[in-house]
């Protein structure tokens, strides 16, 4: 059995099961593309009405934590994509080490994000609704902005979060994984990079396009 | 899951509950689809029979704007995402890809069982939406109407379009990568048939408009939740925007309510007329051609809600266009027929309806399309004909006319032919007393969506109610005896109809794993032998 026990019935080798595997993730991105979409282009779209008011919520955030978490998010991506090459060379210690560290880095993102800089938006009053902190005529785009910002990090950590449990999983299941077989260490790879480039489009979104006018 | 006992039908591979609700096979799957959209499809059409009862009456005689608001509201969604939309994949597709690209099982099984729950818990959380007091948007769900103002479930009802969405993007994934990497040595693209090709322009649409519907709905369910969002003209937003990403998905998605069926079609036509399909090519390429365009063409649905002239000049232009690839569908179809040796049985009879339904269908859509006659016939009942036509004359027909065709191969059971037709008959002339006096109410002027209209209406209104029975009736047949045929159909060979397609080369029912060995393609489809040949048979 331990030969049919290496790929399912409808491939017709363990490669050609492999292979799949890996176009699925790819479609599954593209769609993951068109989901966050609609965010961008509301988002841009929503900004023509009044730019100077929704430039002035944008200058609210925290440009520091913003350049920090992005520079987390990369530099997790990086390790991961040294612990891939860590495993294709055989190594499932080093993949182990380096899937740790890109682990660590993206909970960081998610500490500062949520319990740092989510807190210290709420209490400057940057929650859209009756108690607003933005006053002015700006009031209505800047309110305009932060439904935007706090719908579109929310669903960006929601991501994060399952790929954190994702990247727990393989760094769990390592021991099945071989510079042959790995295919979940890359498609999982996949997702967590994608949701980097999420990450690439929204912070200049959030933390740039006000401050640059 | 072992296989040990060799070539045992699906059907007989496993009897307990389990073994159906926990399966990952393909078939057994389209099946557990097939008895939920069933219930589905029956449970949209109450709503839509307590419709037609309540317009009987100029002043309606259920006496309650909102309880038709309810209604229709109720039977656009469950009819549209809970059936139109899966209906022909999730049950004839799941059943026959692998068998027609001459694989195993689909790529991800696993996902495809996935889907299925997904799609249950879709299915009752709209019925929860319903149960507990139902919504009053319409399945168009526009803002602000939605996002602040609607005291209806619209929340429940995101929720269940939502997951369907996420399900019904697991299938078309599923389908798309088993086309690509499951075809059976020699299958190359041109040599599957059409309704692969057409599954997979379907599933492509599925893949990419699907998340685009879910975001939307996820934004609007933001601003009902907080009071406060990206719709709300009060603070910047624009509700048109709503508008715009809507039909980004939906006009695609009457492409995903239509291309499954013109596969189909394309699958029947040559069978029964016993000819080679005429310009495969060409309706291959209409298909993802119509996959394509059908992305461009949304803002016709907007001509009259303040978009700029030129956009709407545009769109319009575009409309046009999306309609060439499916006239050459048509062409073909009749080409196909064209001096063949045609066969009346049900699917035929099916299929010959869907193409004279389907065209009419299509063609009132160019009027629609056309800027100064859409500003006249928008939201009146010309427009809900106009969809009828293509979704219930051509959709549901040829959703009736697959299972038809292929339901030997799915039980292992004949049908009685006899009833086929008679259901067939029944369902074409009930469709047609039902909605087509709607093309005349809408030309006439008579608004969609209203409970109660001006006197001057009520012989067409009673007409169509009264066709609304005669097509009820021809939808209960088919319920009826197909039920009957899985205890006492005759036994059906492996091709009882004599069809070209390797789903008809193993047996009726297959075997868990389809094929006893891997097929070896070397064919085009459809090489129907010569009508001389058959008729000296
Ligand atoms: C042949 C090409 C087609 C063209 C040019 C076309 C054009 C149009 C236009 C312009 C409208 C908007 C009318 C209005 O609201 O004033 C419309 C509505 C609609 N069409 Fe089509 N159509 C076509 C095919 C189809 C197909 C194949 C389907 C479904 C299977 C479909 C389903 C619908 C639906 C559901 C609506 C109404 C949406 C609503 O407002 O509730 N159409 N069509
Ligand atoms: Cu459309």
């Amino acid at each position: 059995m331990s030969d049919a026990a290496a790929h399912e019935f409808q491939f017709s080798s363990a490669a050609h099961q492999r292979e799949t595997a890996i176009s699925g993730i790819w479609l599954f991105l593209a769609t993951e593309a068109l989901f966050f979409g609609p965010i961008f282009l509301a988002w841009i779209y929503a900004r023509l009405a009044d730019p100077s008011a929704f430039d002035a919520g944008g200058r609210q955030t925290e440009l520091a934590i913003g350049v920090t978490n992005t520079a987390l998010l990369i530099a997790s991506s990086f390790a991961y994509g040294v612990g891939l090459a860590c495993i294709e060379f055989g190594s499932r210690r080093g993949m182990v080490l380096w899937l740790l560290i890109a682990w660590a880095l993206g909970a960081a993102f998610i500490g500062l994000k949520f319990g740092v800089e989510w807190r210290m938006d709420l209490e400057k009053g940057l929650f859209p609704g009756a108690t607003f902190s933005v006053h002015g005529p700006s009031r209505s785009g800047a309110q305009l902005f932060f439904a935007f910002y706090f719908f579109s990090t929310a669903l960006h950590g929601l991501h994060l979060l399952v790929g954190l449990a994702l990247l727990a999983w393989i760094i769990a299941k390592a021991r099945q994984f071989t510079s042959e077989r790995h295919s979940p260490v890359r498609a999982v790879g996949l997702y967590w990079s994608f949701i980097d480039i999420i990450w690439l489009i929204l912070f200049p979104l959030i933390y740039l396009i006000g401050r640059a006018s | 899951m072992t296989h040990s006992a060799a070539h045992v039908s699906y059907l007989e591979d496993g009897h307990t509950l389990r073994s159906w609700l926990l399966t990952t096979d393909h078939k057994r799957i389209a099946i557990l689809y097939l008895v939920a959209i069933t219930f589905f499809f029956f449970a949209g059409g109450v709503a839509a029979f307590l419709m037609r009862y309540n317009l009987i009456s100029s002043h309606g005689l259920l006496g309650s704007a909102e309880t038709y608001n309810r209604l229709f509201s109720m039977h656009g969604i469950l009819m549209v995402w809970v059936f139109l939309v899966p209906a022909v994949p999730v049950t004839l597709g799941n059943f026959l890809t692998p068998l027609m690209l001459g694989a195993r099982d689909l790529a991800f099984p696993p996902l495809n069982l996935l889907s299925w729950y997904l799609f249950i818990v879709a299915g009752f959380v709209a019925l929860y939406a319903v149960v507990a007091g139902g919504v009053d948007t319409g399945w168009t769900f526009y803002t602000p109407l939605t996002s602040l103002y609607s005291k209806g479930h619209v929340v429940a009802a995101f929720i269940a379009i939502f997951i369907a969405g996420f399900s019904s993007i697991a299938t078309g994934l599923n389908f798309i990568v088993t086309i690509h990497k499951l075809r059976a040595p020699g299958m190359g693209w041109y040599k599957m048939p059409v309704f692969l090709w057409s599954l997979y322009a379907t599933s492509v649409i599925l893949v990419l408009a699907t998340p685009v519907l879910a975001m939307t709905l996820l934004l609007v369910a933001f601003e009902r939740i907080f009071g406060i969002g990206v719709f709300d003209p009060a603070i910047g937003g624009d509700p048109l925007l709503f508008q715009h990403l809507f039909w980004f998905y939906s006009h695609p998605a009457v492409y995903v309510m239509i291309l499954p069926g013109f596969g189909v079609i394309s699958e029947i036509v040559p069978a029964f007329s016993r000819k080679e399909l005429f310009g495969y090519k060409f309706i291959v390429w209409a298909s993802i051609a119509i996959a394509v365009i059908g992305f461009l063409v949304w803002g016709h649905h907007m001509f009259v809600a303040g978009t700029s002239l030129f956009s709407a000049i545009v769109f319009s232009l575009l409309s046009y266009m999306v309609a060439v690839p499916s006239a050459i569908k048509v062409f073909n179809w009749i080409g196909t027929m064209h001096k063949g040796y045609i066969h009346f049985d049900s699917p035929m009879l099916y299929a010959i309806g869907f193409i004279g339904l389907f065209t009419t269908g299509g063609l009132t859509g160019l009027f629609v399309a056309a800027l100064a006659a859409d500003v006249h016939l928008t939201q009146t009942y010309f427009v809900v004909a106009h969809f009828h036509y293509v979704m219930v004359g051509g959709m549901v027909s040829a959703y009736f006319a697959g299972l038809h065709f292929w339901w030997p191969k799915i039980t292992g059971r004949l049908y009685p032919e006899m009833w086929g037709r008679a259901g067939a008959i029944t369902i074409f002339v009930g469709f047609n007393l039902t909605f087509f006096p709607q093309f005349v109410l809408g030309y006439l002027g008579m608004p969609r969506r209203y409970f109660a209209y001006p006197q001057q209406f009520e012989a067409l209104n009673l007409l169509s109610s009264a066709g609304a029975v005669v097509l009820a009736i021809g939808y209960l047949l088919p319920l009826g005896y197909l039920t009957w045929s899985l205890l006492y159909g005759d036994r059906a060979s492996a091709n009882p109809w004599g069809a070209t397609g390797l789903e008809w080369s193993t047996p009726s029912p297959p075997p868990t794993e389809n094929f006893a060995v891997t097929p070896i393609v070397t064919q085009a489809p459809y090489q129907y032998e010569q009508p001389e040949a058959v008729i000296h048979e």
